[in-house]
């Protein structure tokens, strides 16, 4: 098969922040009644993780589930894996009413490293990013600017952003001027 | 004349001089200086022009409130009209220049207007400017706004960088005075997140200045532990130099920064759970004849400047008072070693601890006494001293170069009243003040702002800490937290003694010194003019300030407010309380259009959607055209083509060849789910769940009042799935539309659905050697009995998964071919490289535009705008008779949409083969209707030149146009008409037959 391709092809900027594009990830929708056990014990027997509490991401090796919205949790794994993933989250939920999509080319992984990214983030969503409000594991979807974006954290000085493909040049060029050098406001040290 | 004094000034670093120049001329000041003070310490007294008289103007006041110092500050792309020179920070090389003033600031040939001052009297323009009615338009009002304004536009775009912060704290304490600060250490101390924020410089107020003292010692010493201590603390956000603008509903504050470094200015988004405002007060100004005169001051100000920045306004200054607080003003500048000769107090008696302090210093202090006018040949030289009781009899002149005046303070009750806090009037102080009674109110209904301080009417220092304490523990306590108990720092200043009410000075001044009692400077109004309008019959205050526009300046009549309401109230015999005041809106100071624009402009100003083979269509002579919010190309061209020739080209070949195009944009939504063909049923006007799995169906959907909004082809997946196509431009309405009716009116459907749009790359590849090329690709078998005409099968094509669809939108033998976006540029070059042998052409949305219309296929927004319904657009067929309900079905069925009259779909070709109907254009009957407009009966929605009839076409909506087939009607074209057959839409391939290859 033809190597995939991501939206920005690997862009990187160092400014403040370092901004880069992460490698092709593979990302699987799932829309249905997480408050059944079923749904649960599909998800973790698929991916080893429990469902993510609301507003948190949950990672365990080389997955996570993120949680999207009341009936919906986002997958990631590696890119190589969604189609077979897909189908396992499929099959194990069975009879379920379910959705399960592979949405791995429809959005961007961008990754921010260096410990402004709470402030270059600051500057374009409305998400209260203060350290004692979002840490590790906090998972939002919001906007950026003005496009939708979800964002979580991976560490004191990592950072996590998804959007779709369409506008992943424009989120990176937002970020690149957001992690302008020396345009941090200083919040947060 | 103004300078500056050997020594002092607290705010200032006399190691760092700072060069700038003041309309050309090169002058100097320190770090630390307001452009206000260092133009004072340069001697620039007049340093602006009125609005509507152009009289001469001096700087008034050392902060916000400042009416007159309004600058141009830059030049080309960094140039900023009406800079307040009180709050802008001297710079090194910075260019000022003053404004509303031709030729120059001494010599205004604008001054003029000053003799036909009796006529532009308050609402002049109501009334001199009546007749001749057309003069308006041509003459006056062009005259008037040359004469009239403040800076000029800048004619360049803006050079410097702008963008938002977005932040919450439980409590955001607006001003670091030392009631602000306590506001914040109490809030602070009692665990919660506080956010505090000080428009100027830096911290305390006008506690240091004032010579107030904090548990004994300078206030200057409590206020550095307390910011000490205060960014010691984790939870606690300090911000100079930036100013809270606005407080609006559920807690959302917007600040203004003025940045250090990186973009010039930072807009904050703040969402509060509670705020404290702690704004201070803002003095008023005495109500004497030219108190506009540049020299007269506020008595704070001067202290301030003289404090602060050691800037002397003259060697003699006459402060004019109704309350103790300016013998501040006259003890500071006898201590900076000038003369005060007089003080003219309004009050019979003066004997607080300040008046007794400036008698022991030996100023003279005239009780009862007032000033009749300012004199001076446009800067003050002296006061004409009268009688506070009287009319105005002068009684001896007294030279000085400045003038201080206190009328006393208003609160600063701003933030507390935009977002709805009520007012209380004070009788013994004197002022509004915030009423704890009726606060503004949060969701939960309870209070949001507490007022602190000053700013709650509590002025002397020692009460106002106290007030600060309070209002933090009461804050933190609104919000579950447990504030301190203890005893707080307490501070103290001299008592003073009551302010007396002085609206007019002298009291009894007639009409010839009213008529120079300025009360807003920035817009030229004065006592006369209020109290014309009161005469005339604008008695409310909200009228009475749109007659004379008093407070309608940048200023927000800061100053000139108290006094206005004062004189309403005696023309109508009330009490000022009675009066009431206007109302408080954001802005509390002006802000950019460039900080409310932030990072939005230029590249990214808006986003631009793009898809996976963007970059190969802009590489390769793309033509541009937004579609919704993506771009799409609209042509390719080749070196030497027009954009029509390119147009034609792309037609001609994918009619007789092979075309290809970048088709991603369509939406594709998932819909999944037991209840997925109940589902469809629903949205779609006709029956989908009776499609089978493999099998594509076009379909409509209408809004409840029945009219057309989307369509597009719907492929049954499987059992329980359908991929729903939209327009490029629908996706996310439609998606959001499914979900509404999901969510709110059939949820417990079990039905989910996705909007796969940008999973996907879809490539449309039309021509008669369309299958020729897939089959070269090789993978999936797409024979005509493997896929026929409306089906859809997935495989592997070319290596990459694919799921291929037979459908056609141009009539041609068509498949459009959708792939994981990360494979679309690479399926697109195999289609390029393999099509080669088959003349591939990519071919952009004209080309597809003028294709489908030669086949009347109709397109959302050109055949529909919202008023059109599918019975309109011939489309009967694809509207269920059997279904029991869909969206739209019985409005459809209302007289209006099914009266015979009703315009609809013809195809239209003019008798000239070669005249194009313009887009647009109506058909007119010739008879014209009584008022007077000519009656028309139909619209052209769609129309090309097509190159594969050699001729033009064109679709249009026709009153009972399917009827009139082969009747020529008249369109009109600018004062002309062009004439056009009614034929039918299809002009090309009637019976179908090329879609089959």
């Amino acid at each position: 098969m033809a190597e995939a391709m991501t939206a920005l092809g690997g862009a990187a900027t160092e400014g403040a922040i370092r901004v880069a594009e992460a490698p092709p990830t593979g990302m699987i929708a799932l829309r249905a009644d997480l408050s059944t056990r079923a749904v649960g014990k599909a998800v973790k027997e698929a991916t080893g993780i429990a469902l993510p509490r609301a507003l948190r991401i949950e990672t365990a090796k080389d997955r996570s589930v993120a949680w999207m919205a009341p009936d919906e949790v986002l997958v990631f794994c590696p890119w190589e894996k969604a189609a077979g993933l897909a189908a396992d989250l499929s099959e194990g939920l069975g009879d379920t009413p379910h959705l399960v999509a592979d949405m791995s080319s429809a959005r961007a992984l961008i990754d921010l490293s260096g410990p402004g990214w709470r402030e270059v983030l600051a500057k374009g969503t409305p998400v209260d990013l203060a350290p004692g409000a979002f840490g590790p594991g906090d998972f939002r979807r919001t906007r950026l600017g003005q496009v939708a974006v979800a964002i979580w954290a991976s560490g004191p000085e990592r950072a996590h952003l998804i959007c779709f493909r369409s506008v992943a040049g424009f989120v990176f060029d937002w970020l690149s001027m957001a992690a302008a050098r020396d345009s941090l406001p200083g919040l947060w040290r | 004349m103004s300078t500056r004094l050997a020594t002092g000034g607290t705010r200032i670093d006399r190691s760092q001089r700072l060069g700038f120049t003041w309309d050309g001329q090169p002058l100097q000041g320190f770090a630390g200086d307001t452009l206000a003070s260092a133009l004072l310490a340069n001697n620039q007294v007049l340093v602006g022009r009125s609005f509507k008289y152009h009289r001469p103007r001096g700087v008034v006041a050392a902060g916000p409130e400042e009416p007159n110092a309004l600058v141009g500050l830059g030049t080309g792309g960094s140039f900023e009209p009406n800079a307040r020179a009180t709050t802008t920070a001297l710079a090194d090389g910075m260019l000022v220049a003053s404004q509303n003033a031709w030729p120059g600031l001494a010599h205004d040939v604008g001054v003029v207007n000053g003799w036909l001052s009796r006529f532009l009297r308050a609402g002049f323009y109501y009334k001199t400017f009546l007749w001749p009615r057309a003069f308006w338009k041509r003459l006056y009002e062009p005259a008037i706004r040359r004469a009239a304004g403040l800076g000029r536009a800048p004619d360049r775009a803006d050079a410097d960088r702008y963008e938002y912060l977005y932040l919450h704290a439980d409590v955001l304490v607006a001003g670091g005075g030392i009631a602000g600060l306590a506001a914040a250490r109490e809030a602070a101390q009692a665990g919660l997140r506080v956010l505090l924020i000080e428009q100027e410089a830096c911290w305390g107020g006008r506690a240091a200045t004032d010579g107030v003292t904090v548990d004994g010692k300078p206030a200057a010493d409590w206020v550095a532990g307390t910011v000490a201590e205060l960014q010691a603390m984790e939870t606690v956000t300090l911000r100079l130099r930036t100013t809270v603008t606005g407080v609006h509903d559920h807690g959302f504050v917007t600040a203004l920064e003025a940045a250090d470094a990186g973009p010039r200015q930072r807009l904050w988004r703040i969402r509060a759970r509670h705020i404290v405002a702690a704004t201070g007060a803002i003095e008023r100004p005495l109500p004497f004849a030219q108190n506009d005169r540049p020299g007269v001051m506020l008595a704070g100000a001067v202290r301030d400047y003289a404090v602060h920045y050691a800037v002397s306004p003259g060697d003699r200054t006459v402060v004019v008072t109704n309350n103790d607080d300016a013998y501040r003003t006259a003890i500071a500048l006898r201590e900076a070693g000038l003369t005060v000769p007089a003080i003219l107090d309004a009050r019979l008696r003066v004997e607080g601890a300040l008046p007794e302090r400036a008698r022991a210093m030996g100023i003279p202090i005239k009780p009862g006494h007032a000033v009749a006018g300012s004199v001076g040949r446009g800067r003050v030289e002296g006061v004409a001293v009268c009688v506070q009781a009287g009319e105005g009899a002068v009684l001896e002149t007294i030279p000085c170069e400045a003038v201080a005046m206190s009328g006393g303070w208003s609160p600063t009750v701003h933030l507390w009243s935009q977002a709805g806090g009520k007012l209380r009037w004070d009788a013994a102080q004197l002022l509004f003040r915030p009423d704890p009674a009726r606060p503004p109110i949060g969701a939960d209904g309870a209070a949001i702002v507490t007022a602190a301080g000053a700013a709650n009417g509590v002025l002397p220092a020692g009460d106002c800490l106290e007030d600060g304490v309070a209002a933090g523990r009461a804050a933190a306590k609104a919000l579950g937290a447990k504030p301190q108990t203890g005893k707080a720092a307490t501070a103290a200043a001299p008592e003073e003694a009551p302010i007396e009410a002085v609206w007019c000075m002298p009291q009894g001044a007639p009409p010839a010194l009213r008529d120079k009692i300025w009360l807003d400077f920035q817009n030229d109004v004065t006592m006369s003019d209020v109290a014309l309008a009161a005469r005339e019959g604008y008695e409310s205050v909200e009228h009475a300030k749109r007659y004379t526009t008093l407070g309608m300046a940048t200023d927000q009549g800061k100053l000139s407010n108290i006094g206005g309401l004062a004189v309403l109230a005696e023309a109508r015999g009330a009490t000022i309380p009675e009066i009431g005041t206007t109302t408080f809106r954001p802005p509390f100071t002006p802000v950019t259009l460039g900080a409310i624009g932030g990072e939005a402009r230029g590249a990214l100003f808006k986003p631009t959607r793009k898809t996976a083979m963007d970059g190969w269509h802009d590489a390769n002579g793309a033509v541009w055209e937004p579609v919704a919010d993506w771009r799409r190309p609209f042509c390719y061209r080749k070196p030497g083509e027009t954009v029509d020739q390119a147009v034609a080209r792309e037609v001609r070949n994918t009619r007789r060849n092979l075309g290809i195009l970048d088709a991603s944009t369509l939406g594709k939504i998932l819909v999944t789910g037991p209840d997925a063909g109940r589902f469809v049923d629903t949205l779609y006007t006709n029956r989908m769940s009776t499609l089978k799995p493999g099998r594509c169906r076009y379909g409509l959907m209408c809004n409840e009042n029945g009219f057309l909004f989307d369509d597009g082809v719907v492929a049954r997946i499987d059992d329980h799935s359908f991929l729903c196509h939209t327009t490029s431009g629908g996706s996310d309405h439609v998606h959001a539309w499914m979900e509404e009716w999901l969510q709110t009116e059939w949820w417990d459907w079990q039905v989910y659905t996705a909007n796969l749009t940008e999973q996907f790359a879809q490539i449309a590849v039309v021509g008669p050697q369309a299958r020729a090329v897939l089959e070269a690709l090789g993978g999936i078998d797409l024979s005509a009995d493997a896929l026929p005409f409306m089906g859809w099968t997935e495989g592997t094509l070319a290596g990459i998964p694919a799921r291929v669809f037979r459908i056609s939108f141009s009539g041609e033998l068509s498949f459009e071919i959708a792939v994981p976006a990360a494979h679309g540029q690479a399926l697109w070059d195999r289609l390029m490289a393999a099509g080669a042998a088959h003349a591939i052409a990519p071919y952009g949305t004209e080309a597809l535009h003028i294709m489908r219309a030669e086949k009347g296929f109709i397109m959302i927004g050109d055949e529909t705008d919202g008023t059109v319904t599918p019975q309109d657009l011939g489309l009967d067929w694809a509207v269920s008779k059997k279904k029991d309900d869909f969206l739209g079905k019985r409005a459809q069925a209302r007289a209006d949409l099914t009266r015979p009259d009703r315009w609809r779909l013809v195809g239209l070709q003019t008798l000239d083969p070669r005249t194009r109907l313009p887009d647009g254009a109506h058909a007119v009957d010739g008879t014209v209707l009584p008022t007077g407009i000519r009656r028309t009966i139909g619209r052209v929605t769609s129309t090309y030149m097509s190159p594969t009839l050699d001729r033009s076409i064109a679709l249009g909506l026709v009153e009972r146009g399917p009827e009139r087939i082969g009747e020529v009607i008249r369109f009109a074209d600018g004062r002309g008409h062009i004439e056009a057959r009614i034929v039918d839409p299809v002009f090309y391939d009637p019976q179908g037959e090329r879609q089959n290859g």
